[in-house]
């Protein structure tokens, strides 16, 4: 008897032991096309693969995450990774301010973020990048009290054409995005060192010249929604109210011709153009390769 | 005193039994106690995500720690070269375990009653030991140019090679464009070195290094790393692979021991999305080899006078002789292939494999291929079966089974016993890590393996029977 009764007591430890540690409490779901994800389900899944840089809280706060102090130093990761209890992200298709779609964060899972830590998930099942989703929206109250915005219009892409890449060109000096990017797009601008997140945090704008990718992906229409909705939580405002549709896909055309390493039909026409060639001469770089996999 | 004798044994075993009990209690609020805690090995420590991110339990992979080791140990995340970390950063873990351990056959030839005679005997030894050591340094030299270098040593700290590669990834952007160059595992999809048992009997697959009984002319494991240049493809997502790999026929030896003789592997796999159960993967796998059978010899030792014949003449010994490396000639064949299917129910998996393997006659025989085959010898051929079960109930904790069987299909010789050489094998146990880390790895680890081949006793030809318990501290760092 005495024996049936401590294996009680043990069965009963072991049974509240083995509950689920505290967590945010609410359950949540996300939508992907015909997907619904579930947080308990997640929850594991964050708990296998994201709290190393994302914390156990989700607050950004990993055991890799150096804070302010070792930059540039930091050697782990020199961008923190994403505080979900702010509820404030930055690649949406939605307008600044709002909170993205859950489609919005299944790309950046499927896609991972350039110059960053973050991985590509592409290689979880669809269901999993789902679940985690609907675990991510758990931590902060805003999913809860808000909705995600309306994902912002992005009309038809115009013809190419050297006039649009040039207006493009006038558009950049004009809105001053060379202050932070650099007249080159190298990420040199002038306020370039004095920039500081959300989480007053350093942070470096975007360096054009050395890779295909944006920090929200890698198309036209993701570069026109980066700049159409702002990167929040970056210095990297929202330029919907500031420049007509337009406007915008000539500012496009014109950016894309500064990714001097990256083949595009922009880069293609606008060296065809005198004015076009000098400058991509001018920011090309030719040497010995480095190793780091970033083209020169 | 001999009333108070029962008193005081009762109180003795109450003692005991509380004791026992506290004992437990402990154990159990230890061994369930999820807390994350901090810190990985070499790569975790390279991109700060924890162990569990590349590996179901380590140190079996992941999906994504599979897909993270077919883009050339590169999360392609523009982090990966080395110039990203810091310069006193060294990809280098090193993984050893402490156990105590329990080893048993029932049928070991030893020593018998009269004088120089032997016996059949069980023989059951156990205590403390500790395994090998093994340095795992690998990573990325720069982008796209991956390497690994492992020195393992035995249980005495005898270190040899057991993987040595550099590979040139995503040539030409492409991740279907790999090559790697060296020694290096074969492209198991489940994988020998990355076993989940690590005892005597189950630290390996019996399918993996099955030979039917009595052959000694090649000594061949698929299980085995290979020297060699191998191709591999994947489709971004990794739920496409292939491989093929030109290799020397060497079963990874250094030094070229055997021939001039090139082998090959071949490996495709296929993953899939069922609902939400998982990612399920069915694939297929061959290996084509082949063998010397007989060598050029080297005197070692001359012939020495040993004596005087009936005339006087001298008697001379024979003289002893060794292969000389490199020279082995009349090779002949032999081949494996299987199929393997990995199925998820989400935390519960299930591995099931087909194993099929046919050596030639010479080999099977021990016949040099310069001489006759003896009178009834034909080509070996069998059939394996592989399920091992995982249950996954955390990163901290999966229980494993796995149960292998071997069937000879066709004897070397007809006149051998149908079952001979046959192998059944079980083996159960479960790894915990009482903490999840992108510093280090830990886990207590208890396993059980029972390997039965019939018809192999030394002596009486009976059925051995032997069993491994192993408990162990499974730590890397």
């Amino acid at each position: 008897m005495r024996t049936l009764r401590f294996f009680k007591y043990f069965l009963v430890v072991v049974a509240v032991l083995s509950l689920p540690s505290p967590s945010p409490a609410q359950q949540m779901e996300s939508h992907i096309g015909k997907l619904t994800g579930h947080s308990e389900s997640g929850k594991q899944l964050f708990y296998r693969y994201c709290w190393g840089c994302h914390g156990f809280r989700g607050d950004g706060n990993g055991e890799n995450w150096l804070p302010t102090g070792s930059y540039p130093y930091m050697p782990y990761l020199n961008i923190q990774p994403r505080n979900f209890v702010a509820g404030t992200f930055k690649c949406r298709s939605t307008q600044t301010g709002s909170l993205p779609t859950d489609q919005d964060l299944y790309n950046t899972l499927v896609r991972g973020v350039v110059n960053s830590n973050m991985p590509s998930w592409i290689t979880l099942t669809a269901q999993n990048r789902a679940d985690l989703i609907a675990f991510i929206k758990t931590f902060s109250a805003r999913w809860k009290n808000d909705k995600p915005g309306d994902p912002i219009n992005v009309p038809a892409e115009p013809k190419l054409t050297a006039e649009s890449i040039k207006h493009g060109q006038e558009l950049f000096q004009k809105l001053e995005c060379w202050k932070c990017h650099g007249q080159e797009g190298f990420g040199d601008g002038p306020s370039a060192s004095t920039l500081t997140d959300s989480n007053d945090q350093p942070i470096r704008p975007y360096n054009f010249a050395v890779g295909s990718r944006f920090k929200c992906g890698a198309t036209n229409q993701d570069l026109y929604k980066i700049f159409m909705t702002g990167l929040d939580g970056t210095p990297m405002p929202s330029f919907a109210d500031v420049i007509k549709p337009d406007d915008a896909w000539d500012l496009v055309h014109f950016l894309r011709t500064l990714q001097v390493t990256h083949k595009s039909p922009e880069l293609t026409l606008w060296g065809s153009t005198k004015e076009g060639a000098a400058q991509i001469a001018s920011r090309k770089v030719s040497g010995t390769p480095t190793g780091s996999g970033i083209k020169q | 005193m001999h009333e108070r004798a029962p008193q005081l044994a009762q109180k003795r075993i109450s003692w005991a039994a509380s004791t026992l009990w506290l004992v437990f209690l402990l154990l159990a609020i230890v061994l369930a106690d999820s807390r994350p805690a901090t810190a990985i090995p070499a790569f975790a420590r390279k991109y700060g995500m924890p162990c569990s991110a590349c590996h179901e339990a380590w140190p079996k992979l992941s999906p994504f720690g599979q897909s993270f080791k077919d883009n050339g140990y590169q999360l392609m995340n523009d982090r990966d070269a080395p110039i990203f970390q810091q310069p006193a950063y060294w990809p280098i873990t090193f993984r050893m375990t402490p156990i105590w351990h329990r080893e048993s056959s029932n049928r070991v030839a030893v020593d018998g009653a009269t004088p120089g005679s032997t016996t059949e005997a069980q023989v059951t030894t156990h205590g403390f030991d500790w395994s090998g050591l093994d340095f795992h340094t690998g990573g990325t030299l720069a982008k796209n140019f991956s390497f690994y270098l492992l020195p393992s040593s035995d249980g005495t700290g005898a270190f040899h090679f057991e993987t040595v590669y550099a590979r040139l990834d995503n040539l030409l952007g492409s991740s279907w464009l790999n090559i790697k160059f060296g020694k290096f595992e074969l492209d198991n999809l489940h994988s020998e070195k990355r076993i989940l048992t690590i005892s005597a009997l189950g630290g390996s697959y019996q399918n993996y290094h099955f030979q039917p009984p009595g052959e000694a002319l090649y000594k061949f494991g698929i299980g085995d790393n290979q020297a060699g240049v191998e191709w591999m493809g994947h489709s971004k997502d990794d739920r496409t692979r292939l491989s093929a790999s030109l290799l020397s026929a060497s079963d990874g030896q250094p030094g070229l021991p055997t021939s001039r003789g090139y082998e090959t592997f071949l490996a495709g796999s296929r993953a899939f999305e069922v609902g939400g159960l998982g990612l399920q993967r069915v694939g297929a796998f061959a290996y084509i080899g082949q063998a010397p059978t007989f060598f050029q010899h080297t005197v070692t030792t001359p012939p020495t006078p040993i004596g005087t014949d009936s005339t006087g003449g001298p008697v001379m010994s024979l003289p002893s002789t060794a292969n000389v490396p490199g020279t082995g000639i009349g090779n002949k064949g032999y081949y494996r292939a299987g199929l393997i299917g990995m199925w998820y129910v989400k935390k519960l998996d299930v591995t099931t494999m087909y194993f099929h393997g046919w050596d030639s006659a010479f080999l099977g025989t021990n016949t040099p291929a310069n001489s006759p085959l003896p009178t009834g010898a034909q080509a070996p051929t069998w059939n394996g079966g592989l399920f091992e079960t995982h249950y996954t109930l955390n990163p901290q904790f999966i229980l494993i089974n796995r149960y292998e069987l071997i069937r000879m299909s066709r004897q070397a010789f007809a006149t051998n016993p149908d079952d001979l050489g046959n192998v059944d094998a079980l083996t159960f146990g479960y790894r915990y890590y009482p903490f999840i880390s992108t510093r280090a790895g830990f886990a207590f680890h208890t396993e059980y393996a029972i390997v039965r081949t019939r018809k192999t006793a030394p002596i009486s030809g009976l059925d051995l029977t032997s069993s491994s318990l192993l408990f162990g501290f499974d730590f890397d760092y």
